[in-house]
């Protein structure tokens, strides 16, 4: 058994050190994690507080039991909130950490008028503690240590699956993260969840551990202060930098303590965030990682994984044109921006296995269709059928999950992930679903495919333009598609690199991928796609055989404007 | 529950537009920073609290009229907001993480006040302070009289400014792509701290304000928040009368519900108000 045999004084003071690293570790499980600070911890910890409170104090209820209880109530009021601001769309991070604020007090004002507490407080005095140890200072450390290793666990756990992933993928880039394939509302809902039950349990202990619950005293502006300090002081991307940022603030806390230093404390914790936040804002562990991460990536072999690259491309035996089977079928596909028509009534059929170029001029919707077809944005009307399944009316992720993968014109990487973990995000959560572990090979595997292996341990911000589309089209081979979009992949690229690329996307559908190939430069569009689509202002104007597609005059002119003869 | 009287109702609903007004003048700075500059300032409450003690001080100890004491504090305020953006744009600290520093800065602000007012309740007592007008049945104190009149004044003021001024027009073209209004001869970095100065100047403002109505304690400066942020939010970033007419707005039904049920209650109002904004118009902030 862990004892230390401390005096009754040490107990309680590690005691309070395991208590805040619950708080920071948990609050980290969602806001570090995904980015949505939440300014109301001290409202789940409190529901936890009171939930204990009023079971044991009023009812009798056996301490114990009311810790499971606690649990539950702080998460279902996390996730009732979770539910009604997550779903707004346009609730980002600074709305969430004010209405999270405001929560704290809402329920304070809930509690003081209701039965719940009234006014007075509520005494737990005549609770027992439960004889987990000799002393109760030391019950109270015991629960307070198996708390913290199990939420320091529950961290570390969720960094290594794809819960993880999704959450740093959602903190980086929310909307690519859900076309990716991360269920982005589901996973900011579980975290949430989670965070709050851990939150509430440790509120739980608490209220024995103090034995007089007030409102004032529980609901106030300290924990989620001290909280998001303590996070962001020992870094919030990693699962132990709250841990170690608790353990130091609460030394200074303590240190400081004394009735004639309570408000010197207070001064230095606000002192100690305003220089965290401006020169650390990575915090602790970010610095050490950042200084680390840096260095040489590891080879393939260090990773265990060998990869030969001629054999991924095995050429595939397709059907003549004729008689390939229609993978993606849009039929009526319109978008309009305030009145400006986007998309006007799209119709056409994607082949299996086919190379599809869609061309036009700019603004004539090519890129809106993919926007559209992947979830991005959503049609105001029509169908797009990959398969028997209606894209259209799918939230993104489900239409990466059903095999519809996209690249960025501009390229949109998650920046703060590695170039290995951006591509295996995509397979975690791409058509197949991988799970992490299986996932960092594969993504390996495909990053040795596109020529990109050797910067795999590289971040986002330290590639060129030509890398960072070698990384796009990376991800969308990895989520495995049946379908890959590819926006403008090539523009911006020097002549060499086209070249390169080129023989890259032909090795891609030699796979057995479909690919619609939105592009710009003419050269390559006639060198790759079979057939060809023309829009022009959100319309079809033409589509058929490459060649006689851009033999017609109407094409012509709309690329290159009417002659005035 | 008990119906209330008319006069009751009347009386309740006029200070609600008086609490409202103060909820509207704390925001007006706030939300304008936060719309223009992109800086969620937290400090600005400090700041307040921090304008309400020295009004406090000046007028209680040293027997200046509390107006007076704006005179002193506008310019000391506005060159505490100058230094905080200087700060803030120094480190290219996001809105997010700006939010976090301020908090920081107010809980060093708390400190500070405790450190020399103590966090024993201080009351402004004044030549104002009492006085009130009467309007047939209705009590109108001069106090609160004295902050609408000033929230009505810089909102109308401000939104003139930032409507037909060059500066104003600069202003927002910075906040809506600063790169290309810089691109256009406007200096971001001047625009800013002028600004940032302006609010805190504003925060001053506020301060004394609050001084003149409202009974002082370090810990007050939180309580301030959720309910000025629900009203920026529901009036738009960025503007300088929206907060003022959703502080109104918040205020009148805080102080309906606290006339009908029991004061306790009224934290709930503005937070839902918010929710339902949130609800209904997502696309609004």
């Amino acid at each position: 058994m862990p004892f230390l045999h401390l005096p009754a004084f040490y107990e309680s003071f590690v005691y309070i050190v395991f208590h805040w690293i619950v708080l920071a570790t948990s609050w980290n499980i969602l806001s570090g994690y995904s980015g949505y600070f939440s300014f109301g911890h001290g409202a789940f910890f409190g529901a936890g507080v009171y939930t204990t409170a009023v079971l044991a104090g009023k009812y009798d209820v056996p301490f114990l039991w009311t810790l499971p209880a606690a649990a539950v109530v702080a998460a279902l009021l996390g996730l009732g909130l979770g539910a009604v601001v997550f779903r707004v769309r346009h609730v980002r991070g600074e709305l969430f950490a004010l209405l999270t604020l405001a929560a704290t007090f809402v329920l304070a004002t809930i509690v003081l008028n209701t039965p719940i507490d009234g006014g007075p407080g509520v005494y737990l005095s005549g609770v027992p503690v439960p004889k987990l140890a000799p002393t109760a200072s030391g019950a109270f450390y015991l629960m307070a240590l198996v708390l913290a290793i199990g939420t320091v666990g529950i961290a570390y756990a969720i960094t290594r699956a794809r819960l993880g992933f999704g959450l740093f993928a959602i903190h980086d880039d929310e909307d690519a993260a859900e076309v990716v394939g991360v269920p982005t509302y589901r996973y900011k809902l579980i975290a949430f969840g989670v965070s709050c039950a851990l939150a509430g349990v440790a509120g739980g202990i608490q209220a024995l551990f103090v034995s007089y619950v007030t409102a004032n005293g529980t609901f106030n502006i300290t924990v989620p202060l001290t909280v998001v300090l303590m996070s962001v002081l020992g870094g919030t991307r990693s699962w132990g930098g709250p841990a170690i940022g608790a353990t130091a603030i609460t030394i200074l806390l303590y240190a400081t303590t004394a009735a004639e230093q309570a408000v010197a404390g207070k001064a230095a914790v606000g002192a100690v965030l305003v220089a965290a936040i401006l020169l650390m804002p990575e915090g602790i562990l970010g610095r050490v990682f950042a200084r680390r991460g840096r260095g040489e990536p590891p080879g393939l072999e260090a990773a265990g994984v060998s990869v030969h690259a001629d054999t991924v491309v095995a050429t595939l035996e397709l059907p003549p044109q004729g008689q390939r089977r229609v993978l993606l079928e849009v039929r009526g596909v319109a978008k309009s921006f305030k009145g400006v028509r986007a998309l006007d009534g799209i119709d056409l059929d994607v082949r299996e296995g086919e190379i599809l170029g869609v061309i036009g001029p700019n603004g004539s919707g090519k890129s809106t269709l993919i926007n559209v077809v992947s979830g991005y944005l959503r049609a105001d009307a029509g169908s797009a059928r990959l398969g028997d399944v209606e894209l259209l009316a799918l939230p993104a992720h489900r239409i990466a999950r059903a095999g519809v993968a996209r690249t960025y014109q501009i390229p949109r990487p998650f920046a703060r992930l590695s170039i290995r973990d951006n591509v295996a995000l995509a397979a975690m959560f791409g058509g197949t679903a991988f799970d992490a572990r299986h996932a960092a090979e594969i993504a390996l595997h495909w990053l040795q495919f596109t020529g990109l292996a050797a910067r795999a341990a590289a971040y986002p911000g330290d590639l060129n333009l030509h890398q960072a589309k070698l990384l796009e089209l990376t991800r969308g081979l990895a989520a495995r598609p049946r379908l890959v979009m590819l926006d403008e992949v090539l523009s911006g690229l020097t002549p060499a690199e086209i070249d390169g690329a080129i023989d890259l996307i032909l090795r891609i559908r030699a796979q057995g991928t479909t690919i619609i190939l939105v592009e710009h430069v003419v050269r390559v569009v006639t060198a790759l796609a079979e057939r060809i689509v023309v829009l022009d202002q959100g319309r079809v104007l033409a589509e058929g055989r490459t060649d006689e597609v851009m033999a017609r005059p109407d094409v012509a002119a709309a690329y290159l404007g009417v002659p005035h003869a | 529950m008990t119906f209330p009287s008319g006069t009751l109702l009347a009386q309740s609903a006029l200070s609600g537009v008086f609490i409202g007004s103060m909820y509207g003048l704390l925001g007006m700075g706030l939300g304008l920073a936060w719309g223009l500059l992109h800086i969620i300032n937290l400090a600005h409450f400090g700041f307040a609290f921090l304008a309400a003690y020295l009004c406090y001080q000046l007028a209680s100890v040293g027997g200046v009229d509390p107006l007076l004491t704006l005179v002193m504090i506008v310019p000391l305020f506005f060159a505490l907001g100058v230094a905080v953006q200087w700060l803030l744009s120094r480190f290219a600290v996001s809105p997010l993480n700006s939010l976090l520093a301020t908090f920081g800065l107010t809980a060093i602000i708390e400190a500070a006040i405790q450190y020399f007012w103590t966090a024993d309740f201080r009351k402004l007592e004044s030549a104002y302070s009492g006085q009130r007008l009467r309007l047939g049945e209705l009590f109108l104190p001069v106090p609160e009289l004295l902050t609408l009149a000033v929230a009505l004044l810089l909102g109308i003021g401000i939104w003139a400014a930032m409507r037909y001024t060059n500066l104003g027009r600069a202003l927002r073209a910075l906040a809506e792509d600063a790169p290309m209004a810089a691109a256009f001869g406007v200096n971001r970095r001047a625009h800013a701290l002028l600004l940032a100065g302006a609010c805190g100047a504003l925060a001053g403002i506020a301060g004394v304000c609050l001084a003149l109505s409202f009974t002082l304690t370090p810990s007050q400066i939180y309580a301030w928040v959720g309910v000025v942020f629900a009203a920026v939010m529901l009036g738009g970033l960025g503007s300088p009368l929206g907060p003022l007419a959703a502080g109104m707005v918040v205020g009148v039904s805080e102080a309906v519900t606290m006339a009908f049920a029991s004061p306790s209650w009224a934290p709930i109002v503005s937070f839902s108000l918010l929710i339902a904004l949130l609800l209904l118009r997502p696309g609004r902030t």
